[in-house]
Protein backbone atom coordinates (compact mmCIF):
# COMPACT_ATOMS: atom_id res chain seq x y z
CA UNK A 1 0.00 0.00 0.00
CA UNK A 2 0.67 3.59 -0.26
CA UNK A 3 2.05 5.00 2.97
CA UNK A 4 1.76 8.51 1.22
CA UNK A 5 -1.78 7.76 1.84
CA UNK A 6 -1.67 7.79 5.27
CA UNK A 7 -4.34 11.19 6.19
CA UNK A 8 -5.95 11.23 3.33
CA UNK A 9 -9.60 12.03 3.54
CA UNK A 10 -12.11 10.83 1.06
CA UNK A 11 -14.81 12.55 0.03
CA UNK A 12 -17.99 12.04 1.96
CA UNK A 13 -20.05 9.50 0.56
CA UNK A 14 -23.68 10.29 -0.91
CA UNK A 15 -26.21 10.35 1.39
CA UNK A 16 -28.10 7.24 2.55
CA UNK A 17 -31.86 7.45 3.96
CA UNK A 18 -32.18 4.97 7.00
CA UNK A 19 -35.87 3.22 6.75
CA UNK A 20 -37.53 1.40 8.95
CA UNK A 21 -37.28 -1.28 6.20
CA UNK A 22 -33.25 -1.34 6.03
CA UNK A 23 -33.42 -1.89 9.69
CA UNK A 24 -36.07 -4.42 10.37
CA UNK A 25 -34.47 -6.60 7.61
CA UNK A 26 -31.14 -5.89 9.67
CA UNK A 27 -32.17 -6.94 12.72
CA UNK A 28 -34.36 -10.14 11.26
CA UNK A 29 -31.04 -11.10 9.86
CA UNK A 30 -28.87 -10.86 13.15
CA UNK A 31 -32.45 -12.76 14.24
CA UNK A 32 -32.32 -10.09 17.46
CA UNK A 33 -35.95 -10.19 19.15
CA UNK A 34 -35.33 -7.37 21.53
CA UNK A 35 -38.79 -5.89 21.95
CA UNK A 36 -36.48 -2.09 21.12
CA UNK A 37 -36.26 -3.09 17.45
CA UNK A 38 -40.05 -3.79 17.08
CA UNK A 39 -41.33 -0.94 15.57
CA UNK A 40 -38.34 -0.23 13.30
CA UNK A 41 -37.19 2.99 14.55
CA UNK A 42 -33.81 2.58 16.07
CA UNK A 43 -30.80 0.84 14.91
CA UNK A 44 -28.74 -2.25 16.50
CA UNK A 45 -24.93 -1.45 17.01
CA UNK A 46 -23.66 -2.89 13.85
CA UNK A 47 -25.76 -1.10 11.77
CA UNK A 48 -23.50 1.74 10.73
CA UNK A 49 -21.41 -1.04 8.68
CA UNK A 50 -24.27 -0.82 6.27
CA UNK A 51 -22.96 2.23 5.14
CA UNK A 52 -19.52 2.26 6.42
CA UNK A 53 -18.39 -0.41 4.22
CA UNK A 54 -19.62 1.17 0.91
CA UNK A 55 -17.51 4.42 2.02
CA UNK A 56 -14.47 1.93 2.45
CA UNK A 57 -15.08 -0.03 -0.36
CA UNK A 58 -14.51 3.13 -2.59
CA UNK A 59 -11.58 4.09 -0.63
CA UNK A 60 -10.21 0.07 -1.67
CA UNK A 61 -10.45 1.05 -4.95
CA UNK A 62 -8.82 4.04 -5.26
CA UNK A 63 -5.46 3.39 -7.28
CA UNK A 64 -4.00 6.00 -5.16
CA UNK A 65 -3.79 3.50 -2.13
CA UNK A 66 -2.39 0.64 -4.28
CA UNK A 67 -4.03 -2.00 -2.47
CA UNK A 68 -4.55 -5.37 -4.04
CA UNK A 69 -8.46 -6.15 -2.75
CA UNK A 70 -8.09 -9.69 -3.45
CA UNK A 71 -5.67 -10.07 -0.14
CA UNK A 72 -7.63 -8.06 1.96
CA UNK A 73 -9.30 -9.19 5.06
CA UNK A 74 -11.18 -7.47 7.40
CA UNK A 75 -9.51 -7.95 11.11
CA UNK A 76 -11.23 -5.48 13.48
CA UNK A 77 -14.36 -3.47 13.75
CA UNK A 78 -14.74 -0.75 16.55
CA UNK A 79 -17.84 1.61 16.98
CA UNK A 80 -17.97 4.67 19.19
CA UNK A 81 -21.54 5.81 19.44
CA UNK A 82 -22.44 9.42 19.86
CA UNK A 83 -25.76 8.69 19.47
CA UNK A 84 -27.88 5.70 17.96
CA UNK A 85 -28.59 5.77 14.35
CA UNK A 86 -32.75 6.14 14.01
CA UNK A 87 -35.47 5.99 10.93
CA UNK A 88 -35.15 9.37 9.23
CA UNK A 89 -31.45 9.85 9.49
CA UNK A 90 -30.01 10.70 6.36
CA UNK A 91 -26.19 9.48 6.88
CA UNK A 92 -22.50 10.33 5.27
CA UNK A 93 -19.50 8.81 5.50
CA UNK A 94 -16.36 10.80 6.20
CA UNK A 95 -13.35 7.68 5.91
CA UNK A 96 -9.69 8.34 6.20
CA UNK A 97 -7.01 6.49 6.32
CA UNK A 98 -5.80 6.30 9.89
CA UNK A 99 -2.56 3.68 9.66
CA UNK A 100 -0.51 2.10 7.15
CA UNK A 101 1.75 -0.32 8.46
CA UNK A 102 3.92 -4.09 7.37
CA UNK A 103 3.12 -6.70 9.85
CA UNK A 104 5.67 -9.65 9.01
CA UNK A 105 5.18 -9.70 5.02
CA UNK A 106 1.36 -8.45 5.37
CA UNK A 107 0.24 -5.10 6.09
CA UNK A 108 -2.58 -3.65 8.13
CA UNK A 109 -4.13 -0.63 7.41
CA UNK A 110 -6.62 1.39 9.45
CA UNK A 111 -9.78 3.28 8.11
CA UNK A 112 -11.26 5.38 10.28
CA UNK A 113 -14.90 6.49 8.98
CA UNK A 114 -17.02 9.18 10.76
CA UNK A 115 -20.94 8.96 9.86
CA UNK A 116 -22.84 11.73 10.16
CA UNK A 117 -26.73 12.41 9.87
CA UNK A 118 -26.71 15.83 8.24
CA UNK A 119 -24.18 18.25 10.39
CA UNK A 120 -24.48 15.92 13.43
CA UNK A 121 -22.20 13.14 14.04
CA UNK A 122 -23.46 9.93 15.24
CA UNK A 123 -21.26 7.09 15.11
CA UNK A 124 -17.59 6.49 14.66
CA UNK A 125 -16.23 3.20 13.16
CA UNK A 126 -13.00 1.91 13.07
CA UNK A 127 -12.10 -0.92 10.64
CA UNK A 128 -8.40 -2.37 10.67
CA UNK A 129 -7.84 -5.05 7.20
CA UNK A 130 -4.97 -7.20 6.76
CA UNK A 131 -3.76 -7.36 3.32
CA UNK A 132 -2.20 -10.84 2.60
CA UNK A 133 1.58 -10.63 1.19
CA UNK A 134 3.36 -12.94 -1.49
CA UNK A 135 2.83 -16.48 -0.44
CA UNK A 136 6.08 -17.72 0.39
CA UNK B 1 -36.82 -4.74 31.66
CA UNK B 2 -34.05 -1.81 31.84
CA UNK B 3 -31.01 -2.45 34.12
CA UNK B 4 -29.47 -0.47 36.46
CA UNK B 5 -26.07 0.35 37.24
CA UNK B 6 -27.31 -0.92 41.04
CA UNK B 7 -27.40 -4.04 39.81
CA UNK B 8 -24.07 -4.87 38.38
CA UNK B 9 -21.23 -5.75 39.92
CA UNK B 10 -17.86 -6.81 38.59
CA UNK B 11 -17.04 -10.41 37.44
CA UNK B 12 -20.64 -10.35 37.18
CA UNK B 13 -21.35 -13.22 33.68
CA UNK B 14 -24.12 -12.37 31.71
CA UNK B 15 -26.67 -14.64 30.51
CA UNK B 16 -25.23 -16.21 27.28
CA UNK B 17 -26.43 -17.31 24.01
CA UNK B 18 -26.22 -20.09 21.76
CA UNK B 19 -27.01 -18.84 18.28
CA UNK B 20 -26.92 -21.18 14.91
CA UNK B 21 -25.97 -19.48 11.75
CA UNK B 22 -27.35 -21.21 8.61
CA UNK B 23 -26.95 -20.90 4.93
CA UNK B 24 -30.28 -18.43 5.05
CA UNK B 25 -29.13 -16.69 8.03
CA UNK B 26 -26.13 -15.68 5.35
CA UNK B 27 -28.26 -14.70 2.75
CA UNK B 28 -30.68 -12.36 4.75
CA UNK B 29 -27.27 -10.89 6.22
CA UNK B 30 -25.64 -10.48 2.48
CA UNK B 31 -29.06 -8.85 1.45
CA UNK B 32 -29.62 -6.33 4.93
CA UNK B 33 -26.01 -5.33 5.07
CA UNK B 34 -25.16 -5.08 0.95
CA UNK B 35 -22.29 -7.77 1.92
CA UNK B 36 -22.40 -9.91 -1.21
CA UNK B 37 -18.86 -11.22 -1.17
CA UNK B 38 -19.36 -14.81 -2.53
CA UNK B 39 -17.43 -16.31 0.26
CA UNK B 40 -20.50 -15.88 2.77
CA UNK B 41 -22.67 -17.73 -0.03
CA UNK B 42 -21.59 -19.79 -2.79
CA UNK B 43 -19.37 -23.02 -1.38
CA UNK B 44 -17.27 -23.63 -4.52
CA UNK B 45 -16.27 -20.30 -4.30
CA UNK B 46 -15.33 -20.44 -1.14
CA UNK B 47 -13.25 -23.85 -1.61
CA UNK B 48 -11.53 -21.95 -4.46
CA UNK B 49 -10.24 -19.33 -2.73
CA UNK B 50 -9.10 -22.16 0.21
CA UNK B 51 -11.82 -21.60 2.45
CA UNK B 52 -12.83 -24.81 4.26
CA UNK B 53 -16.40 -24.15 3.00
CA UNK B 54 -18.72 -21.04 3.16
CA UNK B 55 -17.85 -18.47 6.30
CA UNK B 56 -20.62 -16.12 8.08
CA UNK B 57 -19.44 -12.24 7.34
CA UNK B 58 -17.48 -11.53 10.77
CA UNK B 59 -19.68 -8.09 11.17
CA UNK B 60 -22.66 -10.95 11.27
CA UNK B 61 -20.39 -12.51 14.25
CA UNK B 62 -20.17 -9.03 15.47
CA UNK B 63 -23.59 -8.07 15.14
CA UNK B 64 -25.10 -11.55 17.27
CA UNK B 65 -22.52 -11.13 19.72
CA UNK B 66 -23.58 -7.59 21.13
CA UNK B 67 -26.71 -9.18 21.65
CA UNK B 68 -25.76 -10.77 25.34
CA UNK B 69 -24.82 -7.13 25.94
CA UNK B 70 -28.22 -5.73 24.66
CA UNK B 71 -30.33 -8.42 25.83
CA UNK B 72 -28.75 -7.89 29.36
CA UNK B 73 -29.53 -4.32 29.48
CA UNK B 74 -32.82 -4.32 27.78
CA UNK B 75 -32.16 -0.86 26.30
CA UNK B 76 -29.59 -1.40 22.98
CA UNK B 77 -28.95 2.50 23.23
CA UNK B 78 -27.33 1.96 26.23
CA UNK B 79 -23.90 0.63 24.05
CA UNK B 80 -21.69 4.03 23.90
CA UNK B 81 -18.61 1.42 22.45
CA UNK B 82 -18.27 -1.83 20.77
CA UNK B 83 -14.90 -3.26 19.29
CA UNK B 84 -14.08 -6.59 18.30
CA UNK B 85 -11.57 -8.72 16.62
CA UNK B 86 -12.60 -11.42 13.97
CA UNK B 87 -10.12 -13.87 14.49
CA UNK B 88 -11.54 -17.13 13.30
CA UNK B 89 -14.33 -17.61 10.67
CA UNK B 90 -17.64 -19.29 11.64
CA UNK B 91 -18.24 -22.33 9.17
CA UNK B 92 -21.17 -22.90 7.91
CA UNK B 93 -22.55 -26.22 6.01
CA UNK B 94 -25.29 -26.32 4.44
CA UNK B 95 -27.50 -28.09 6.71
CA UNK B 96 -30.81 -27.04 8.29
CA UNK B 97 -28.69 -26.89 11.87
CA UNK B 98 -25.67 -25.00 10.21
CA UNK B 99 -23.20 -24.36 12.69
CA UNK B 100 -23.79 -23.14 16.57
CA UNK B 101 -21.74 -20.33 18.40
CA UNK B 102 -21.69 -19.27 21.94
CA UNK B 103 -21.25 -16.19 22.82
CA UNK B 104 -20.72 -14.89 26.70
CA UNK B 105 -20.21 -12.39 28.64
CA UNK B 106 -18.78 -10.67 31.70
CA UNK B 107 -18.65 -7.32 33.26
CA UNK B 108 -15.07 -6.56 33.31
CA UNK B 109 -14.83 -3.10 34.69
CA UNK B 110 -16.85 -0.74 36.16
CA UNK B 111 -15.75 2.90 34.88
CA UNK B 112 -15.70 6.10 37.66
CA UNK B 113 -18.08 8.01 35.30
CA UNK B 114 -20.85 4.61 36.25
CA UNK B 115 -20.56 3.19 32.26
CA UNK B 116 -19.54 -0.42 32.47
CA UNK B 117 -17.30 -2.57 30.49
CA UNK B 118 -18.29 -6.09 29.23
CA UNK B 119 -15.90 -8.80 28.13
CA UNK B 120 -17.19 -10.98 25.30
CA UNK B 121 -16.65 -14.36 24.06
CA UNK B 122 -17.71 -16.54 21.01
CA UNK B 123 -16.46 -19.82 20.56
CA UNK B 124 -17.88 -22.26 17.89
CA UNK B 125 -16.84 -25.58 18.25
CA UNK B 126 -13.64 -25.31 20.67
CA UNK B 127 -12.34 -21.91 18.50
CA UNK B 128 -12.71 -18.45 19.63
CA UNK B 129 -14.11 -16.52 16.32
CA UNK B 130 -13.76 -13.42 18.49
CA UNK B 131 -10.89 -11.97 20.16
CA UNK B 132 -10.86 -8.66 22.31
CA UNK B 133 -14.45 -8.29 22.10
CA UNK B 134 -15.57 -5.64 24.65
CA UNK B 135 -18.35 -2.94 24.65
CA UNK B 136 -19.58 -0.49 27.35
CA UNK B 137 -22.65 0.58 28.72
CA UNK B 138 -24.22 3.72 30.07
CA UNK B 139 -26.72 2.33 32.02
CA UNK B 140 -29.39 4.25 34.69
CA UNK B 141 -28.26 5.00 37.89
Amino acid sequence: MNHDMIGHVYPPSKPYLVTSENISAFVKALGDSNPAYADGTVAPPTFPIVVTMNAMDAAFHDPALQLDYSRLVHSDQKFEYIRPIRVGDELTVSASVEEIKPLGTNEIATFKTDVFSGDELVVTGWSKIVVRGPEA
Amino acid sequence: MTLKISDVSVGQELPALDLAFTRSDLVAYANASGDQNPIHQDEAFAKSVGLPDVIAHGMLTMGRAIRVVTDWAGDPTAVIDYSVRMTRPVVVPKTVEGSVVSFTGKVAQINEDGTVQVELGAVFGDVKVLGLARATVRLAQ
